[in-house]
């Protein structure tokens, strides 16, 4: 029987069948379709046919500019001041509109300025709204890698002994995981509410009222805070389970030779604990990188982007424009630039976190 | 350098009591060999020296110490274990070093006690390669110079051989003595080989189910076992056993029958009072059995083990009983061909009902 196994493929590919026809039909064929509409101008429901258009989707998403302005100047050559000070600089617009010396800025606006001496340094994007979640994703995931890997392994640490009663912690830990993200958003929504929320009542009972009321999601400044808090909270469970399985793998007389050789708590932990979970390091970082680009049904249920775009993110930016717009090519261009962000992350960290010979 | 000694040690596992009181003495430089079948605790009463596990009742001391409550590494020893337990992510050198750097040592001792360690296993040339580069032997080898760049009072082993070969583990048993005698420092070494026991061991300590059996030279366990445990778990082939009853006694020796021999007479004297009517058991060795036209044993060969020094005869005595005799290496025999089989009576060792020796 084990033989006739190792050496027929059909047996193997039958079994593998079921899962591959689905995700060849619902995740390879959908992508490969994407690729294409990418290059169109298709819109969901439209009765003009559909045009060929090139890159134009792509640079229209990631076209950016840089614009440096001089004051403006009186005829004597001085800096025109208003009453209080500040400074003016000719209209952006005049650049962005029309304007044959700029051809390269025609149709972009302003996304964010700074001052060096005198002079203003306008950052400029085609689409700015794109421009803020794609920083607002990278945000996102530069903290909830770390933190939620690292509190994961903390958590994972502490679980692995051998107490009574232990299995009840893992239970509660991993509770949040079992849970839909979309019944943990909504639970989450009235948590962070700004009049009555658990949250707002926790810390005012705790600093006997002197700390101020915040609408935490409707608070520009809070509300990606807020969203990267509960989204950390709600994953820590299984890839503390991954750690879990990690931590398992490595012998405990690799602790015991430690223990011989007087190896302090942090000494086995860098000699032993964490060598030895080079390899699940690189799993959960990679798995939770890639769920954090895929940030979308948090944002969906409590804030849908907003306020003022704080809480954009490119997968939201993906769904809005494809279905809300109904611009599905301009949607389907931002699910590759994702996958080709996403591909060039995790081959970057495979790269960096690789087995040095 | 350090001498060991437990003192009515026990171990409990809840309910389970896995050692029953052990009271063993190891001098200053000894090897001594803790030997017994699987699962009868051998190992649990080296990591209880270790202080790896902790000691449920009696003392420990190491030298002059008792050392129940101190972690392992306060207790001046070193341990091998059978999976080796080298890091697999550190060179060899960083692996012997490894005590050395947790304790934050000069670099230039670091350098002097792993060149001396690996000097001493010439391992000179696998310093600089990690554990996956390396074979068993090897793998093993680095394990010992962990141990001996700690300088412990007391080397622990357990089973540290189990994963080699059997080339392998005849080089490693004899580079083994050679280290202990190099080293001169006490060895504790847990084997359920007694090949092993008996060919490094200055002292063997037999254990069966928690509780020691005999403690004694390998020579002492081997000509005058206790007991039918001992008897039998010493000497390769095992002994053999028959059922036997004495018939009658006088001051000529004891008259004595059984169901698979012939009656015949043992010069005993002295017990004969006290021995007559009771049922006992024998036992000779393979070894000491030899062909004998008129041997009180009789039976049929069912096998026959050329090994070139010596050929192995497995014959079944009339009723039915298996019987191993060592004869020479030149020995022709056939299957099937019945033999008669005796032996000197001073090679015969007789155990009560309860499993003891007789004493005489
Ligand atoms: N942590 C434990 N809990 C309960 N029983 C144990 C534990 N560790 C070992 N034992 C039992 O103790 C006995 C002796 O084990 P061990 O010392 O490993 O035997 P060995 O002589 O083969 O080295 C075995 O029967 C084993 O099942
Ligand atoms: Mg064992």
């Amino acid at each position: 029987m084990a033989s006739k196994f190792t050496r027929s493929n059909s047996t193997g590919w039958l079994m593998a069948g079921p899962a591959a026809v689905l995700m060849g039909l619902f995740i390879v064929l959908p992508f490969l379709f994407a690729i294409g509409l990418s290059f169109t101008n298709q819109r969901l429901i439209s009765p003009n046919p559909t045009q060929f258009v090139g890159l134009s989707n792509y640079s229209q998403l990631l076209g950016v500019g840089l614009l440096t302005l001089e004051p403006e100047r009186n005829e004597a050559g001085d800096v025109v001041r208003a009453e209080d000070g500040a400074v003016s600089y000719p209209a952006l617009r005049g650049y962005t509109r029309n304007n044959p010396d700029y051809p390269q800025l025609d149709g972009m606006r302003e996304w964010f300025s700074f001052s060096l001496g005198e002079s203003r340094t306008y950052v400029l994007a085609r689409d700015v709204v794109f421009a803020k979640a794609v920083v607002n994703t990278i945000i996102f995931v530069l903290v909830v890698a770390p933190v939620q890997g690292g509190l994961a392994l903390v958590l994972a640490l502490l679980i692995n002994q051998k107490l009574r009663g232990i299995n009840v912690f893992r239970a509660i830990y991993f509770m949040p995981v079992v849970v839909s993200i979309v019944v943990v958003s909504l639970l989450w929504r009235f948590i962070y509410d700004g009049q009555s929320g658990l949250l707002n009542n926790l810390l005012s009972a705790l600093t006997f009222g002197a700390f101020p009321r915040i609408d935490w999601l409707g608070n520009p400044s809070t509300a990606l805070g807020a969203i990267i808090a509960m989204s950390i909270w709600q994953a820590v469970g299984f890839h503390m389970v991954i750690w879990l399985s990690g931590l398992q793998t490595i012998s405990p007389s690799l602790y015991e030779a430690a223990a011989i050789e007087g190896a302090s708590k942090w000494q086995t932990f860098r000699y032993v604990t964490w060598p030895g979970l080079r390899n699940t390091a690189v799993l959960v970082l990679i798995v939770i990188t890639m769920q954090a680009f895929a940030l979308f049904a948090q944002i969906d249920v409590m804030t849908s982007g907003g306020p003022l775009d704080s809480t954009q993110t490119i997968v939201f930016q993906a769904v809005e424009r494809g279905y809300g717009k109904q611009d599905i090519s301009g949607g389907s261009t931002i699910s590759v630039i994702l996958f080709v962000f996403v591909l060039a992350i995790s081959l970057l960290q495979r790269w960096l976190t690789r087995e040095k010979k | 350098m350090a001498s060991v000694s437990l003192k009515n040690v026990r171990k409990n596992y809840g309910a389970a009591d896995i050692i029953k009181g052990v009271d063993i003495d190891i001098a200053d430089g000894e090897f001594c060999v803790f030997v017994g079948p699987s699962g009868c605790g051998k190992s649990t009463l080296l990591r209880m020296i270790a202080g790896l596990e902790d000691i449920s009742g009696g003392t420990l001391s190491i030298g002059d110490r008792v050392v129940n409550d101190l972690p392992p590494k306060d207790r001046s020893i070193a341990m091998v274990f059978q999976s080796y337990a080298i890091f697999p992510h550190m060179t060899v050198r960083e692996n012997l070093a490894f005590g050395l750097t947790i304790a934050n040592a000069p670099k230039v001792e670091k350098d002097a006690k792993v060149a001396e360690a690996a000097r001493i296993l010439q391992m000179e040339h696998l310093l600089e390669r990690r554990p996956s580069q390396l074979s068993g032997g090897q793998r093993q080898r680095v394990a010992i110079g962990r141990a001996i760049v700690r300088k412990p009072g007391v080397f622990l082993f357990d089973e540290p051989l189990s994963n080699l070969d059997a080339a392998l583990r005849v080089d490693m048993r004899m580079e083994l003595a050679k280290l202990h005698n190099d080293l001169g420092a006490t060895m504790v070494y847990v084997t359920h080989d007694q090949v092993e026991a008996m060919t490094l061991a200055d002292k063997i300590v037999v254990l069966n189910a928690g509780i020691v059996q005999q403690v004694g030279s390998p020579l002492e366990l081997y000509h005058c076992p206790v007991n039918k445990f001992v008897a039998g778990f010493i000497g390769s082939p095992k002994m053999n056993f028959f059922d036997l009853m004495v018939e009658s006694g006088d001051d000529a020796g004891l008259r004595i029958s059984g169901p698979a021999l012939q009656e015949f007479s043992l010069p005993l004297t002295g017990a004969a009072e006290r021995l007559v009517g009771k049922k006992l058991t024998m036992g000779v060795r393979p070894h000491d059995l030899y062909l004998s036209g008129d041997g009180p044993l009789k039976g049929t060969v069912i096998l026959v083990e050329h090994l070139g020094n010596e050929t192995l005869v497995s014959l079944s005595l009339t009723n039915g009983q298996a019987v191993i005799v060592a004869l020479d290496g030149d020995t022709e025999c056939r299957v099937g061909q019945t033999l008669k089989v005796g032996f000197p009576a001073n090679k015969v060792h007789l155990f009560e009902e309860n499993g003891n020796r007789v004493a005489v």
